[in-house]
């Protein structure tokens, strides 16, 4: 079992600082901060590395700062093998949220960032069915950012009460 | 042995069931309006479309499950909208779903009802405010008969929905037809319909009712 | 207002081939739509055939979607989220309330005390053997037997009679809150659920009676819709989907929450006896022997339960996070649910994300199914136990 500073040095030796941020001081747990080109391999690396095996992706989720105005991709990851669990952050300006897929490492996120991508419009780059999920296809918006507005209709039936 | 006789507004739907449950004990025969007999076994059969959407639709089960039976009222669930004659919707509408419900609701044959059970398909239920994506109220989409309040509804409250939708169809008539929203269209071309028009006014009729006295009083002129 | 625009899906079906005799076969999309007789509720399948085998199925889903990430920021108190919270997985009202409480005294460091805990537990178990038996009930529905869906249905009624004098309400409760309990249990609860413990252990030998080892139903589901360990890990199936492939996988055991440690039970894993290791049977069985678990856990909880406590002891007068953000999860009974809660100090919550078991479950039926015909799908869909108010939220 691993804490998350040392899941960060091991991360750290492997790829070098440059992307990668830890933040221990947050509430409840500390996160591991990730730029957003290097999230493929170093989500690979966790899945593979001997002593990580994080095998089994929790949940991600997005997240719509609308202060920083910035959109977030987290990413909750758990070792059925070796129990312990680290949480990943990506962090995007919001008018340009990009950022590659994980899809190939763990199937979980193919139907996650589908409906990040509904919810928020942020792109996951490599995606096979980058599609919305839980909104119709010809919805209006992205409803879960904080500046969102319903639209009126939708297919001739008035939206609101 | 005498004929029991059900007038227009003295024949609670009990009495004649009462009547067929004694096998005739009192009388063998039966004087009822074709209309009252005819919606007497169409209520009696009443058979609903599976169509749960949502929380809801676990208590439309447990209804239709033996503690709260729905058989009991010879009412049975059918998967395909072509041989059922209610729909009941039970839970949340959403945009996406209420294209789906009208389709299966056109899909229905006449004479067909919908029953709207529970806060989410009367109104919008507890998603009235913030739910960008819930249709406030199914009766957006399709006419309904009859409302079913509670979140989820008892399983007795939707029984006394079934109970009203039971006298809706006993209140029914066959002379105005059978939807009452859509009017009835008379063809004009292909004869008169004298059922639609009053008697009174046919005019052989007028013509046979003044001719006949006359006949009668030529007689009595020609004769003592 | 600006849309990231998509591409419109598209449906390609590869060409004619030629069959021999101057005849052509050619894949035919078919549509298992959202309404059918499978009770499950609103799920499109797009199944695309190769006369009657199955060579893709493609789950849509959204057609229950009711914005409940949107409502929870709009709530200005947290526990106004929990009756929503009880509507995203109907069958199973109060495992939903008791993962969210959780997740919350984990955040605000609040400690309840043991009463509060014990009738949760209790509480918990109860709703896990009243949706089995719902899922084992329309699971025989969907294949034929009509009998065990209203055996079962009679037991569950039990069950909700213990819950409607609790809290209430037969299906969705409100019941379990942040810091303690809605209410006290009225004084026969104990012996109400001594005596529904000692009435249902033989009902479910009658259960497996009726339909477990019925050749009928064994031929239907057994080497039907195989789950390889590692492709379910890999997908993030929990529950007993998961352990249906032999997993040893359960959140009560290896990341206790409450106080379930002090419980002597075991952790059931399908063995592959009547077919293949994690087909539909497997999955089915676990539920089963799941059942009489709960029923060891509900009797040690009912001896070890204190009579005193106030369960509004530790009830906040406004419930106020800090600033952070938590990630906790709870056994339910179709897997794993999680709960994301960002909160920024103020009485309404910032971002709440329920990471549903049933959403992830779901996406592993697109590789269990193909090489399957059209009947086996409403077994496999049928013994993945998916709830729509779950997956689309």
């Amino acid at each position: 079992m691993k804490t998350t500073e040392e899941i960060y040095n091991i991360l750290v030796e492997q790829f070098g600082e440059e992307g990668l941020e830890l933040r221990p001081d947050e509430v409840v747990a500390p996160v591991i901060v990730v730029a957003p080109e290097n999230i493929q391999k170093v989500a690979k690396y966790l899945r593979d590395g001997e002593d990580l095996l994080f095998d089994y992706m929790m949940c991600l989720s997005g997240v719509h700062y609308q202060k920083e105005e910035q959109l977030a991709v987290t990413y909750h990851l758990n070792s059925t093998s070796l129990k312990h669990k680290v949480i990943l952050k990506v962090i995007m300006p919001q008018d340009d949220a990009r950022v590659p897929t994980v899809e190939q490492v763990w199937k979980t996120a193919d139907w996650h960032e589908r409906e990040a991508f509904d919810m928020f419009g942020i792109q996951f780059e490599g995606h096979p069915d980058h599609r919305r999920i839980l909104c119709p296809d010809d919805w209006e918006g992205h409803p879960l950012r904080k500046d969102y507005k319903v639209q009126e209709f939708y297919r001739g039936m008035k939206v609101e009460y | 042995m005498h004929p029991v006789i059900c007038n227009q507004n003295q024949c609670p739907p009990i009495l004649l069931m009462g009547l067929l449950d004694k096998k005739y004990q009192d009388s063998n025969i039966i004087i009822v309006s074709l209309e009252k007999a005819l919606n007497w076994a169409r209520k009696s059969s009443i058979w609903y479309m599976q169509f749960g959407l949502a929380c809801c639709a676990i208590e439309m089960m447990a209804t239709a499950a033996s503690r709260y039976d729905f058989d009991r009222f010879g009412i049975i669930p059918r998967s395909s909208p072509r041989q059922a004659d209610v729909m009941i919707v039970a839970g949340t509408v959403t945009l996406k779903m209420a294209t789906r419900i009208k389709r299966l609701y056109e899909q229905m044959a006449e004479p067909r009802y919908v029953i709207s059970m529970g806060s989410c398909s009367n109104c919008g239920g507890p998603y009235w405010e913030h739910g960008y994506h819930v249709l406030k109220g199914v009766d957006r989409v399709v006419p309904v008969d009859v409302y079913v309040p509670g979140c989820p509804p008892r399983p007795e409250a939707l029984l006394q929905g079934f109970l009203h939708l039971h006298n809706k169809i006993m209140n029914e008539s066959l002379v105005e037809g059978v939807d009452p929203t859509k009017p009835v269209v008379v063809d004009d071309k292909g004869g008169e319909d004298i059922a639609l028009k009053n008697v009174d006014e046919t005019d052989e009729h007028k013509k046979a009712q003044i001719e006949f006295p006359q006949q009668d009083v030529q007689r009595k002129e020609k004769g003592a | 207002m600006t849309t990231v625009k998509q591409k419109a899906p598209e449906v390609s079906l590869s060409p004619p081939v030629e069959a021999g005799n101057g005849l052509k076969t050619q894949e035919m999309v078919v549509n298992m739509g959202p309404q059918h007789p499978s009770t499950h509720g609103v799920l499109r399948v797009e199944l695309t055939l190769d006369g009657e085998i199955v060579v893709a199925a493609k789950p849509h889903i959204g057609y229950l979607h009711r914005c409940f990430e949107k409502h929870s920021e709009e709530m200005n108190d947290y526990t106004k989220v929990i009756p929503y919270v009880d509507r995203m997985d109907y069958v199973a009202a109060m495992n939903n309330e008791h993962g969210f409480a959780v997740a919350m005294e984990r955040m605000m460091d609040i400690q309840v005390n043991d009463r509060v805990e014990y009738i949760r537990i209790i509480m918990a178990e109860l709703q896990r053997i009243a949706s089995h038996l719902l899922a084992l009930g329309t699971f025989g529905l969907d294949i034929g037997a009509f009998t065990p869906f209203l055996h079962c249905f009679i037991h569950r009624e039990k069950i909700l009679d213990i819950f409607e004098k609790a809290s209430g309400a037969r299906l969705l409760y409100n019941y379990i809150w942040v810091g303690g309990l809605m209410n006290d249990v009225p004084p026969d609860f104990k012996k109400d659920t001594h005596e529904f413990v000692k009435y249902f252990r033989p009902q479910i030998k009658e259960l497996n009676d009726l339909l477990s080892y019925n050749k009928i139903f064994v031929d239907r589901t057994a080497n039907v819709g195989v789950l390889p360990g590692k492709v379910a890990i890999n997908y993030g199936v929990s529950g007993p989907s998961l352990r249906g492939s032999g997993v040893k996988w359960d959140l009560r055991r290896d990341d206790p929450y409450s106080i379930y440690d002090r419980f002597d039970f075991d952790v059931i894993v399908g063995d592959g006896s009547m077919g293949t290791l994690g087909d539909c049977w497997d999955r089915y069985m676990v539920r089963v022997w799941e059942m009489e678990e709960s029923l060891k856990i509900i009797e040690q909880a009912l001896d070890q339960m204190p009579d005193e406590g106030d369960v509004h002891e530790s009830l906040p007068k406004k419930i106020r996070p800090p600033a952070g953000e938590i990630y906790d999860r709870t056994e339910t009974p179709r897997g794993e649910l999680g709960y994301y809660i960002i909160s920024d100090k103020k009485s309404s919550p910032y971002r709440i994300k329920a990471r549903a078991p049933s959403f992830v479950n779901l996406s592993v039926v697109p590789a269990i199914s193909i090489g399957a015909m059209v009947a086996d799908m409403v077994a496999i869909i049928g013994s993945v136990d998916i709830v729509l108010g779950e997956v689309d939220r």
